[in-house]
């Protein structure tokens, strides 16, 4: 009992540390030890890989179609089956020249088309996120942590929101909307409002998560430990809170972007996307629904394009989810 | 501990002064939160702590005990009564007020896994008082941890490390820096050692007490039972759903307890004395405690007391003191090693809820 104190907190190091070694004197941080754990994960790894390309291609779309492919918007006549209106060759013109084939009536070479297509999809997809997330993280965590009236109104937003028909309401709002606004022109006004009616029927999503996390945190005794050194809610929010709220946020976002990809193609399908001549898959899919009978190939390839971006999104996603998760093994 | 009887004499400031602390939680139903009753629990408190005792404070759990500790470095906003601190009313001053004051009233928390924010280092964690309180160290922020970390039987390497790297002692060790690192007059721990291994709970109450005498800490410690606080408090309160229901120091408490509920406490200890333990009645505690919701009238024990009588169930006993000895307070009808304050009461009607057993 009287034994001195570092005896006593040696033996109980001895005793009970499950912590291994305790000779590193830098700590591994709970980062750290998700990202040993997402090593592991060979499908989490591929999907990232792929997404990792994916963003790659969209970012160098100039530099490959100038390299292995024509400028998107070229028209090449000589291509098409002027009786059918359809691609010459097999597969929808599959050739050395035209990777993917070149699309019907107007012979414009697809690969270029999907490259740039896959622009739109993920710059749409990942701003519309960062719309999400803002508005969700503030929102989600301040009816978490404040609770009372402020919780319940921002609930009763979310449950609206997720109720509403968002496609309809976009399709409404895209065909009222101007064909300029605040100085954007054409393709840029409708990605604008595509990110935005995206982003902002997409914060639900994150407010509900962060909202759960964020009301059971506030009971956790390092937030009364903050309190009782004189910690004001700003630090307790920023400080205490946000760093544990970084991990399901993350999570999240890698698999709202996939959603959004989604979104985003199913609004261009219905003619509420970009507009022509600016590529994009769901608008592909939708000219090629007129012919896939004559030219399948034509709805394979935007079709495939997103579904191995959505499936990589979600297999990262998902290796994320369980690397971060403190419960996994 | 070993305080001399001198510090706590008559005539001495309180460190800490309570009168009648209430702490009501409101129950709100519909969306209007319209008020439909209220948990009671902290409900009229009166205690004084000393300049370098420690209180020891034991209950049941859902007695009101971290409520109470809440209420005095002021987590919490009370309902009624007053706190005074060094003889300055701090019972309902805001966030801005309060802040310079928290210093010197900190807390040690129940739960060393909760306590600690996982996303930070040991060095942030027990560096926040320092931040939050704007104090300037001599040789920096840095080597005031490290110093706070050796002082609690850490290592200062452990700086750059994550709470989920220690055991739960060696959280509980952290957890006791952070308290200490701004040098704060009273120190609340509310029950800081039952999450803990038991071959742990005696290293930690002995740091404690260690840091005590060092440091000339006075402690309100908090314990669900009364083996832990049993060598380490001055005196000791008994809670029961709210209120103290005796009050004494430890030699008195442990030499004459008077209320059945602290015999019933102190029946549930083992007792290391082969000799004594045979001399002893065991008392079964059974039932839970009553819901503070709609606490049973007159005494709130009488629910489960074997020696309640029709008194028991109409008038509330005062929190009094029976015999000469200073300070022993206790609010019973019937007390143990005291006179009987309802003579002529029959204990015909006595509740079947708990039941003394002669000990084989
Ligand atoms: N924030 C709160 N809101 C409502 N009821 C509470 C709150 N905190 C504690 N209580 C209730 O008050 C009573 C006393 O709780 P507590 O002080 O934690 O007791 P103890 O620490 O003795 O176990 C319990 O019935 C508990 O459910
Ligand atoms: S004897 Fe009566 S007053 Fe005393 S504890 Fe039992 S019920 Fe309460
Ligand atoms: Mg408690």
């Amino acid at each position: 009992m009287t034994a001195p104190l570092h005896d006593t907190a040696a033996a109980e190091t001895a005793l009970t540390d499950v912590a291994g070694p305790v000779k590193a004197i830098e700590g591994r941080s709970p980062g750290r030890i998700a990202w040993d754990r997402l090593k592991r994960d060979k499908v989490a790894l591929a999907g990232g890989a792929i997404v990792l390309l994916l963003i790659l291609a969209a970012i160098f779309a100039p530099v490959l179609t100038s390299l292995f492919g024509h400028p998107p918007d070229q028209f090449h006549p000589d291509q098409i089956n002027p009786d059918l209106g359809v691609p010459k060759g097999a597969f929808g013109g599959m050739s050395w020249n035209y990777l993917l084939g070149v699309d019907p009536t107007f012979g414009r070479d697809v690969f270029s088309r999907v490259l740039y297509g896959a622009r739109i999809s993920l710059i749409v997809a990942f701003l519309s996120a960062a719309v999400s997330v803002s508005i969700g993280v503030l929102l989600g965590v301040a009816a978490g942590y404040f609770g009372g009236w402020i919780d319940a109104a921002i609930s009763r937003v979310m449950d609206l929101l997720l109720a509403f028909p968002q496609l309809l309401f976009t399709i409404a709002l895209v065909s009222v909307m101007p064909d300029s606004l605040l100085g954007l022109t054409g393709t840029g006004v409708r990605m604008a409002i595509l990110i935005i009616v995206i982003g902002f029927f997409g914060w639900p999503y994150i407010g509900r998560i962060v909202r759960g996390q964020a009301l059971s945190l506030r009971e956790r005794e390092f937030v009364e430990a903050s309190k009782s050194l004189g910690a004001g809610s700003v630090h307790i929010l920023l400080r205490e809170l946000l760093p544990n709220l970084v991990a399901p946020v993350l999570v999240y976002t890698t698999l709202i972007i996939p959603t959004n990809i989604l979104n985003e193609a199913a609004l261009s399908f219905l003619g509420a996307g970009v507009k022509p001549p600016t590529p994009s898959w769901g608008q592909m899919l939708s000219d090629a629904v007129n012919i896939y009978q004559a030219d399948p190939t034509y709805m394979v390839v935007p079709g495939l394009a997103i579904f191995i971006t959505v499936l990589a999104f979600n297999l990262f996603g998902d290796g994320l989810r369980d690397a971060l998760d403190p419960k996994g093994s | 501990m070993t305080i001399p009887q001198q510090t706590t004499a008559e005539g001495a400031e309180p460190l800490l002064k309570v009168s009648g602390l209430v702490k009501h939680f409101p129950i709100t139903k519909g969306v209007l939160r319209r008020q439909v009753g209220a948990v009671k629990a902290v409900d009229g408190l009166d205690f004084e702590v000393m300049p370098g005792e420690t209180l020891g404070v034991v209950g049941e759990s859902g007695c009101g005990k971290s409520t109470m500790g809440r209420l005095i470095t002021r987590l919490l906003e009370p309902t009624g009564g007053k706190i005074e601190f060094e003889g300055r009313d701090i019972t309902h001053l805001g966030t801005s007020a309060m802040r310079p004051r928290r210093r010197d009233v900190q807390m040690i928390f129940q739960d060393p896994y909760s306590s600690l924010n996982p996303r930070h280092t040991v060095g942030t964690i027990v560096s926040a008082p320092f931040r939050l309180q704007k104090v300037e160290t001599e040789h920096g922020t840095k080597k005031a941890v490290q110093d706070l970390l050796e002082l609690v039987g850490l290592s200062p390497e452990h700086y750059n490390r994550y709470p989920h790297e220690f055991s739960g002692g060696q959280r509980q060790r952290i957890g006791i820096a952070r308290a200490l690192a701004l040098k704060p007059k009273l120190v609340v721990a509310d029950e800081p050692v039952s999450a803990l291994d038991v071959s742990i709970q005696a290293q930690v109450v002995n740091l404690l007490d260690d840091l005590q005498s060092e440091l000339g800490l006075t402690y309100v410690i908090i314990a669900h039972d009364l083996s832990v606080i049993r060598h380490v408090s001055d005196r000791i309160a008994v809670m029961y759903l709210g209120k103290i229901v005796e009050i004494a120091d430890r030699e008195s408490l442990y030499g004459k307890p008077m209320h059945p509920y602290t015999t019933a406490l102190m029946s549930a200890v083992p007792v290391p004395d082969p000799k004594r333990r045979t001399q002893r009645k065991r008392i079964l505690l059974t039932g839970d405690v009553p819901s503070p919701i709609s606490p049973p009238s007159g005494c709130r024990f009488h629910t489960r007391c074997w020696k309640a009588t029709e008194v028991c169930r109409t008038v509330e006993p005062p929190l009094i003191a029976l015999t000469p000895a200073a300070g022993h307070r206790v609010a019973c009808h019937h007390p143990e090693n005291a006179p009987d304050q309802a003579p002529g009461e029959t204990s015909a009607t006595a509740a079947t809820g708990g039941k003394s057993v002669e000990s084989a």
